[in-house]
């Protein structure tokens, strides 16, 4: 409880008097009496009498075995190909808030390409004084920056708008990942090529685009350029993976992940939006009169409950439980999480395990005594411009139900008195 | 100027004046040439800066559309399956699942002929010339009712095409329609007199099954017995050249190691197999019924199948105009058969 930010602690001595009492409920060791001593301490056991792998057994490692149900998955049904689609990041089986890169969501337009940084060449063209070409190389010898930032697909949630529908966290809010990157700011790189020509920068746009087949081009406005846009090569201390843009990427901090072009390989200044197909047919928001919002960039804030949700369910019966989620902003820093346990009737203030970072997932915690019974579990995010993530209800009286992109809302999952939870919509 | 920008202008003048002026240079990179700029920077705007010379109708494009496009996006531009569909949803998008098409949604034609030069065709991008993009871009609209067959479409009559949704777009306004509203002190007790679950995702059962990622890699299908076809003499060469063939065919078909059915089925070990004879893939009635007659994938058959798929097998659901050149057709064939099952 050292860390407590925010909210009410709840007492060790409070936990240990629940937990005894319901001591019979508890499966496995746990605070009841064993009748006999536990193989597992009184038998000798194999890995604790010879050897396990050498230093010469894996070069690069993957996560042992035993967790090799923590993976991305796709939904089939979703998307017409593999190649042009996504899959989600299992963040009910994650925590912390740094994702590893080898189970971060990824998102293509057609498939994650082999791109040698050797082959690598970025363009900066347009309203500059000289065009440029950099190298892999060149980029690495301008001064660095290390930031953490959350990548949330517009479409995270997405699936949700007109109903509950996917069952599990990773499906509903796994289009999410969290990494510390590496690299150069875009202004240094603007600055390098010069931006005199473009003159008046108020009304100044770059393009981005990537060097797949996609393309995948994207306008931002210069005043977002220029504020904290990164262009990075590395993520969580080591190279992009290939499926997250290697050799580079762009990193555009609380805005929408689409913007976040991979395998960059060219940026524009020009005088206005390309209004490229990812920014007019794809990425709009269309309302309930037919009207369709555009440049609905920031990410608004949002959480979810990740444990106890549909993938991770509770096994060990009543007493103490940790109710744990994550938080974030595209506009700022999170503040505060609620969380719920009667749908939205009742709310306690959970503890944020760090002081919540700008544009950067932020973990919370509940510990909770659980008395057995049906709960239906929320969270609801404040950040730091005293936003208040809205429920549902909220978003659909102003954007109606035909929305795809940038569904926010409060999540509810119905845990039963098994431990079983579920993917629901309450009143 | 857009909302965005008038509403940031202030703050971007303060924070320019604030921060060092352009001066520090690193000298790194060297300049862009200009044939490298001409070959890259092909983006389209919506004045039509970029659009490049030639043309196209529609009447042109149907063929090329047929031939490059209607695999995945069907004859008519109304889509198969879960590709998108180019056509059609006219007046939908206040109703209920608008269908949003570059009829119907996109606000701009150069958004159109931007994304068709650089990212299509699907599998093979940056491949089709400027007329054939005019005449595939020409052919969508004519499908979507905004010009005749014979129309023209070149950058001179690019802007005589009025897109129907050109003014159904709002910039960003939730500032003012949500932020306002939902920045408020939230409630924390009794903030409902009671809570009823009105849907379950279970109901729907549309969630993937928890697969394991140490696959089950049990193989207890049993595989009914082939009929024995004598494969003739393999021709490597001409394998490569059937290898750039199957560019038209790897939106739908994947073959070799890791292979998975996609909109057409698995082609691995293909030549010499019986029809209709790839687990898990749902045939059309046309090739089942030609599976239950014996029919088998014979270099002869499948020639004639590539030729003109619909003509082949009427009621086949392979969209695909067909390969004219025999060469084409045997390079293909010469290319499947390097991939055994």
């Amino acid at each position: 409880m050292s860390d407590s930010e925010t909210g009410k602690k709840t007492s060790r001595r409070a936990f240990l008097r629940g937990a005894a009492a319901s001591g019979a409920g508890v499966l496995g060791a746990g605070t009841a009496q064993a009748q006999t001593g536990d193989p597992l301490i009184t038998d000798v056991q194999p890995w604790a009498q010879s050897f396990g792998d050498g230093v010469d057994a894996v070069r690069y490692g993957l996560p042992i075995e035993h967790e090799s149900d923590v993976v991305r998955r796709n939904v089939e049904w979703l998307t017409a190909d593999t190649v042009s689609s996504i899959n989600f990041t299992p963040i009910h089986a994650l925590d912390g808030t740094i994702t590893p890169q080898g189970c971060a969501f990824e998102r293509h337009h057609s498939g994650a390409i082999d791109l040698k940084k050797e082959d690598y060449r970025l363009m900066i063209n347009g309203l500059v004084d000289t065009p440029l070409v950099f190298t892999y190389a060149d980029l690495e010898r301008f001064p660095r920056e290390n930031h953490v930032y959350f990548c949330e697909c517009a479409a995270n949630t997405g699936m949700e708008w007109a109903g509950a529908q996917l069952n599990g966290a990773q499906f509903t809010h796994g289009m999410i990942h969290n990494m510390e990157y590496t690299g150069v700011s875009l202004r240094t790189l603007l600055e390098e090529a010069g931006l005199d020509t473009a003159d008046d920068l108020a009304d100044k746009w770059v393009f981005v685009e990537g060097a797949d087949a996609s393309s995948n081009g994207r306008s931002i406005p210069m005043e977002k350029a220029l504020d904290d846009v990164l262009v990075a090569f590395k993520a969580n201390g080591e190279a992009l993976r290939k499926e997250h843009g290697y050799p580079v990427r762009l990193v555009v901090p609380g805005w929408e992940g689409n913007m976040w072009v991979k395998w960059i390989r060219r940026i524009e200044v020009m005088d206005g939006p390309v209004e490229s197909r990812e920014e007019t047919s794809k990425y709009t928001d269309t309302l309930d009169d037919g009207t369709s919002r555009k440049w609905t960039w920031a990410m608004d804030a949002k959480s979810v409950v990740t444990s106890p949700s549909p993938q991770a369910p509770i096994k060990h019966g009543k007493g103490p439980l940790v109710i744990t989620g994550l938080a974030w902003s595209g506009r700022g820093a999170i503040t505060r999480v609620d969380v719920s346990k009667d749908g939205g009737k009742n709310w306690e203030t959970a503890r944020l395990a760090k002081p919540g970072e700008k544009m950067a997932l932020t973990r919370f915690y509940l510990d909770t005594d659980w008395d057995g019974s049906e709960m239906m579990l929320q969270s609801r995010a404040m950040d730091d411009t005293g936003y208040v993530q809205p429920s549902k209800a909220q978003l659909r009286e102003v954007r109606g139900l035909n929305s795809i992109y940038h569904n926010n809302c409060i999540q509810t999952w119905l845990v039963r008195a098994n431990g079983e939870a579920e993917n629901v919509e309450v009143s | 100027m857009s909302k965005f920008l008038k509403s940031v202008g202030l703050v971007t003048a303060a924070f320019l004046i604030a921060s060092p002026a352009f001066a520090e240079k690193f000298g790194l990179g060297r300049t862009a040439l200009p044939e490298e700029i001409a070959a890259w920077d092909r983006d389209i705007r919506p004045d039509g800066t970029g659009l490049p010379d030639g043309g196209g109708d529609a009447f042109t494009g149907e063929e090329i559309f047929a031939d490059k496009c209607a695999a995945c996006h069907g004859d008519f531009a109304e889509g198969i399956d879960n590709w998108p569909k180019l056509a059609g949803g006219a007046d939908t998008l206040d109703h209920e699942d608008p269908l949003k098409t570059v009829g119907s949604y996109w606000p701009y034609l150069s958004t159109a002929y931007d994304y068709i030069q650089r990212s299509m065709p699907y599998g093979d991008a940056g491949t089709l010339s400027n007329d054939e993009t005019y005449a595939i871009l020409a052919y969508i609209l004519y499908s979507n009712d905004l010009i005749e067959d014979d129309f023209v479409l070149s950058k001179e009559t690019f802007f005589y095409v009025e897109m129907p949704n050109a003014n159904g777009f709002v910039v960003d306004d939730r500032a003012e329609t949500e932020y306002a509203q939902w920045s408020v002190e939230p409630c924390m007790k009794d903030c409902k007199d009671e809570v009823k679950v009105t849907m379950r995702a279970m109901v729907l059962d549309v969630t993937p099954e928890e697969d394991n990622a140490a696959a089950d890699t049990s193989e207890d299908v049993v595989v009914a017995a082939e009929p024995e076809v004598v494969v003739p003499a393999f021709d490597p060469e001409l394998a490569e050249k059937g290898a750039k063939v199957f560019r038209k065919c790897k939106a739908c078909h994947q073959v070799g190691e890791g292979a998975k059915n996609r909109s057409g089925p698995i082609l691995t070990g293909i030549v010499g197999k019986a029809a209709g004879a790839v687990d898990d893939f749902k045939y059309s009635k046309a090739l089942k019924a030609a599976a239950d007659g014996g029919l088998v994938w014979s270099e002869d058959e499948l020639a004639a199948f590539l030729a003109k798929p619909k003509k082949y097998l009427k009621g086949t659901k392979m969209s695909f105009a067909g390969l004219k050149k025999e060469s084409d057709q045997a390079a293909i064939i010469e290319y499947l058969k390097s991939f055994e099952e």
